[in-house]
């Protein structure tokens, strides 16, 4: 038992989130090991955001617990929470809309500045040391990520395909070892949605482990090494992409009753 | 460039007192100075972090006070029951003392709002300001109430048994003004432009954002709020040691909204746009005086005031890099034409 704890990297513990009288999630347990990537799915309102939430400190959870690298993480702040290295994503695109695309990383690149207040009032040579390094590795993120060339547009002035992933740009940013998408590919065309899971693939490639919340099937697919379903607050179904894509039971969430009858 | 323009700035307002006869008109530069440094330090709340703090005289007003009555002495019942002497300090111990409880003011406010935005950071602080001023107004064993503290030592200077200097006139706190000015606006400058500022500004475009990232945003709001504050007591000790009286007017409400015009019409959130604006509406009166009477002085200093936000609404200096840019750019263009043009004709020369 110990052993699996410690293989995962996120466990989530029998979570509850009750708003009021309404039940989002009912009683939620799964886990993610690192460098896995994994994918939550279920229909709207199955209390995949809910969950987000609650692992990144947003909401906190009526009962149960979140851990992560064997930390108990529900009770901490956000920030404290993205300190740990579990960075989020929104599903309603969320940049820094008055700053340059340059500028949004570099504040992405917060966690790994550490001049103090007094320092910077000095303006200690070390300061200026520590931003000439953090303009470098923004300038390395903008690359990984293809935005080079829009360094110096506003984030609210690129294309709805490039401000999701000047988003995925800004978390990466904050160098975090379990990133949580919420959504990513939601509303682009396919084309941006493929160039997506090149640049997910990469990051896989830097053994960054992977949340994902998405409803386009061919990623989710294409991308997860497993899968969780989540239905009305319930863990549905959970295993390899292959043994989701046949399990009634998800078929059932997603289509109806009569789906089976139509298969026939 | 901006360098260049911003160091000829300060030559200009540099030389002012060698060329500028008139020492009322003195007086007036170095009460629109004492607003513009109040209103840089309400820029670095309001044009960074995005909280509105109409409250910020109470920090002035915190600034003048301590300044006040630390450099006067005074003596006070403690609520034990003791009696609290404090003989007369120096100008400058006064002065710094002001800027610190201003500051520590700030943390306090910072701190009690840790969870507020908007509206209700907007409540907390008239509150706060509200407050002081009732506790200058009412406290008469201390602050001697609307009797105003009279007869404040000025700044001076004393290298003790070599020399010493008392600086009763106009030009002098001219000088001081402008120093106090320029240490503010290099400490905000250098906050605004590191890691630190950018917190700030990640706090007013996207909290839920600057959170997911790791920025622990009440620290930020805190910092900006102590700086902010300090700055404004600086102004208040300032305000204090020139006008050498201070009553519980320095709490009245029209300073606040007055340095709020000078942040929102100069461009909040440029380093700036609190120099413009406050050097427009900080001067405009006096020229106004010259010209019109009171009434219509201030319907057209209201009418500026429209015009400048509904014209705008950016504010002035950010609307001045704009149309910069744009015309470097177009400039630039036409560079890369007639370059281009003429390299062509190179081309063909041969040829013919």
């Amino acid at each position: 038992m110990s052993d699996s704890t410690s293989a995962n990297a996120l466990s989530v513990d029998h979570v509850a989130v009750h708003f009021g009288g309404l039940v989002a999630i009912a009683d939620m347990t799964f886990s993610v090991d690192r460098g896995e990537v994994v994918s939550l799915i279920g229909p709207n309102g199955a209390g995949k955001t809910t969950a987000f939430n609650v692992v990144t400190g947003f909401l906190q959870p009526t009962k149960g617990t979140v851990t992560y690298q064997g930390r108990q993480v529900n009770g901490l702040k956000p920030h404290q929470i993205a300190d740990l290295g579990l960075v989020r994503t929104f599903q309603k695109t969320s940049v820094f809309d008055t700053n340059t695309v340059f500028d949004n990383i570099l504040i992405g690149l917060h966690r790994r500045g550490q001049r103090s207040a007094w320092e910077v009032l000095l303006s200690l040579p070390r300061v200026r040391r520590e931003e000439e390094e953090l303009r470098a590795k923004a300038w390395d993120i903008l690359e990984f990520v293809g935005l080079d060339r829009q360094a110096n547009s506003l984030g609210g002035a690129l294309a709805y395909g490039e401000q999701r992933l000047l988003e995925v740009a800004v978390a990466l940013a904050a160098e975090p070892s379990l990133l949580l998408l919420d959504e990513p590919v939601s509303g682009m065309n396919p084309s941006e949605t493929s160039s997506f899971m090149d640049l997910l693939a990469k990051m896989r490639e830097r053994h960054i482990t992977m949340l994902l919340v998405e409803h386009d099937m061919r990623m989710v697919m294409g991308v997860s090494d497993r899968i969780v379903v989540l239905n009305d607050g319930h863990i549905i179904a959970e295993g390899s992409p292959e043994s989701i894509q046949n399990n009634p039971e998800v078929i059932k969430a997603y289509l109806g009753e009569g789906a089976e009858h139509v298969g026939n | 460039m901006n360098r260049a323009l911003g160091l000829g700035f300060l030559a200009f307002l540099v030389s002012i007192p060698f060329w500028i006869g008139d020492q009322y008109l003195l007086h007036i530069l170095i009460n629109a100075g004492i607003f513009v440094i109040g209103a840089m330090s309400l820029n670095l709340l309001l044009g960074y972090t995005g909280q509105l703090s109409l409250g910020h005289v109470a920090f002035f007003g915190i600034g003048a006070y301590t300044s006040a009555l630390l450099s006067l002495g005074f003596d006070v019942t403690t609520f034990w029951g003791g009696e609290l002497v404090v003989g007369p300090q120096p100008v400058w111990l006064s002065f710094l003392a002001g800027i610190v409880l201003a500051g520590l003011a700030g943390w306090f406010i910072g701190r009690i709002s840790f969870k507020v935005r908007g509206a209700y950071f907007v409540i907390i602080t008239i509150s706060f300001a509200e407050v002081t001023k009732l506790v200058a107004l009412n406290w008469v064993d201390l602050t001697e109430g609307p009797m105003a503290l009279i007869s404040i030592p000025p700044f001076s200077v004393s290298i003790p048994g070599i020399w010493e200097a008392t600086f009763y006139g106009k030009t002098p706190n001219y000088y001081i003004m402008l120093a106090i000015g320029v240490v503010s606006y290099i400490v905000i400058k250098r906050l605004v432009n590191s890691r630190l500022g950018r917190a700030m500004v990640a706090l007013r475009e996207n909290e839920p954002l600057a959170m997911s990232v790791g920025i622990d945003v009440t620290r930020y709001l805190v910092l900006a709020a102590v700086v902010s504050a300090a700055i404004a007591g600086a102004a208040g000790g300032l305000y204090t040691h020139y006008v050498r009286i201070v009553d519980p007017d320095v709490f009245l409400f029209i300073y606040t909204v007055t340095m709020v015009i000078m942040v929102i019409t100069g461009g909040k959130g440029t380093l700036a746009g609190p120099i413009v604006g406050g050097i427009i509406f900080g001067v405009l009166p006096e020229i106004l005086r010259e010209f019109m009477g009171p009434e219509a002085q201030w319907v057209t200093y209201g009418a500026v005031m429209i015009a400048i936000v509904m014209f705008l609404p950016e504010g002035i200096v950010p609307a001045l890099t704009r149309f910069w840019e744009r015309r470097k750019e177009s400039r630039d263009a036409s560079d890369r034409m007639i370059t281009g043009r003429a390299a062509s004709s190179a081309t063909e020369t041969p040829s013919e």
